[in-house]
């Protein structure tokens, strides 16, 4: 009997558009690099507002600016934000960030700085925000079906014991996921390489498996583009190879672990889009962690698991991030990063079956309200992807 | 020979994932030349036994069987690699002596 069923719920924020969230962030959102010095001492002001700044969104164009704003807009969006303050060097488009989180009903005002200056922007930012606070320091939390859970998923700094012990873990727990409804996510596409044809078997009907072979020969194609050697200096990274992983197929094997054995992979996204139906998508991502978690968070998932072999510290401003560890020598080096230690799968002293509830044990806890290791210790990575230059 | 006790007898030093694997990963600390090493084959649970001919890392992988340059490597009973230097059964397998088959 696995610990969660149809009937398991958990303590989550409901928001106005009826997304759940397990976190209560008002967050001041800079639009761009220039805006994040206002946007810092907004939060300094305020006691309980979150800045996340970033160094980009000046001369973006494009496609890389589409996902510029598919990001910022995600990010104020997502269910574990209560209300968002963005400020921008100039209005236009603050107004395009603040339209789009409006969307969901949650209170989100903008302010520009040109014509003001940062001393009148931050005090006018930091009225809104302390109101935003007071107002969102009074939700409650309620209980809510588990399917309602958004979890996604993305290892780092594997090492071989990931393949054996951690990314098997989150499989389990995928597993036991999947047919309760949750929407699921895993992507990292270059790191499918020497595995992809495990993913494309697993799609649930071939208009999936198209679009998965259409995005993974997309990023191959960036590969041979830009390349200058077989990417052995950077896939698998020196951090994984000290690890003892070898080839980026080796990588990729124990990569795909983790979308469990039953699995289907049932949508395809491209990087920050949100997923329309329940079940396991696929989001066409870089497989640099920091990157890839902002992605989620901007898709609007809620929970992320992380497991990692080496020992990555990460952590993202607003979507809680739940390390797995199987290897024993990190676990005894780095036990104040770890969440779920699964070192024991790889002495038989526990079965996979086991391992799996014991992370989605840690899920539920975090999801009520517990603080990971990375929150704890304040990984605040938010990491925005780029696609090419700026103009 | 010392008389081991039961605990480090049932000690796992390296595991397999598919029985057809040729390389499995070390997954204690302070495996040298010449110990003897416990396999775990993770899919159908049995255990096999080899001896460690080098010094291999936790999370290194040990070679199963002898292999010639152009050889391919085995994890997950999947191609995982070429070998690309003579690996000897019980030797550190890594990037000295494997390499990608792709970019």
């Amino acid at each position: 009997m696995s610990v969660v069923s149809k009937d398991t719920t958990f303590l989550g924020y409901r928001r106005e558009n009826g997304r759940v969230g397990v976190r209560n962030f008002v967050v001041v959102l800079p639009l761009d690099d220039l805006s994040n010095a206002a946007a810092e001492a907004v939060a300094h002001n305020i006691k309980g507002a979150l800045a996340i700044p970033h160094p980009y969104g000046r001369l973006q164009f494009g496609a890389d600016l589409e996902l510029h704003f598919r990001t910022l807009i995600g990010a104020g969006c997502n269910p574990n934000v209560a209300a968002v303050v963005v400020i921008g060097i100039e209005d236009g488009w603050t107004k395009k960030v603040v339209d789009g989180i409006a969307a969901t009903g949650k209170p989100v005002v903008g302010f520009g700085i040109e014509g003001h200056g940062d001393h009148d922007t931050i005090m006018r930012a930091s009225k809104a925000a302390r109101e935003y606070v007071q107002w969102a320091s009074e939700k409650q939390r309620e209980p809510c079906p588990i399917a309602e859970l958004w979890v996604s998923t993305k290892c780092g700094e594997s090492d071989t014991t990931s393949g054996c012990g951690a990314n098997p873990t989150v499989g389990n727990a995928f597993d036991k996921l999947h047919p309760l409804g949750n929407y699921l996510c895993f992507g990292e596409t270059t790191e499918l390489t020497g595995g992809e044809q495990i993913v494309a078997a697993r799609c649930a009907n071939d208009e999936v498996r198209r679009r998965f072979t259409f995005m993974f020969d997309r990023y191959q194609e960036v590969v041979n583009r830009h390349k200058t050697s077989d990417l052995s200096d950077s896939q698998p990274t020196k951090g994984n190879i000290a690890g003892g992983l070898t080839t980026i197929e080796e990588k990729a094997l124990g990569n795909i672990q983790k979308i469990g054995k039953m699995c289907t992979v049932d949508g395809v996204i491209d990087k920050a889009e949100t997923p329309t139906h329940p079940g396991l998508w696929f989001m066409d991502s870089s497989s640099a962690a920091a990157e890839m978690v902002t992605l989620c968070a901007a898709s609007g998932y809620a929970v992320h698991f992380f497991p990692t072999g080496q020992g990555n510290v990460i952590g993202n401003p607003i979507l809680p991030v739940i390390k797995i560890c199987a290897n024993p020598r990190t676990v005894r080096l780095m036990a104040e990063h770890i969440d779920v230690d699964t070192s024991g799968l790889l002495q038989r002293e526990i079965n996979l079956d086991q391992a799996g509830d014991r992370l989605l044990e840690c899920m539920l806890r975090t999801a009520n309200g517990r603080l990971t290791a990375s929150e704890a210790l304040g990984h605040r990575e938010f990491v925005l992807t780029r696609l090419y230059e700026s103009a | 020979m010392v008389e081991k006790s039961d605990q480090e007898a049932a000690l796992i030093h390296c595991i397999l994932h598919d029985a057809a694997d040729t390389v499995a990963v070390v997954v204690v600390e302070g495996v040298t030349a010449g110990t003897p090493m416990t396999g775990w084959v993770m899919d159908d649970d049995r255990t096999i036994a080899l001896e460690a001919r080098q010094d291999i890392p936790i999370g290194h992988k040990v070679a199963l069987k002898d292999m010639a340059p152009g050889d391919t490597v085995v994890k997950y009973g999947i191609d995982m690699g070429k070998v690309v230097a003579p690996i000897r059964r019980g030797e550190h397998a890594h990037v000295h002596n494997i390499k990608t088959k792709r970019w």
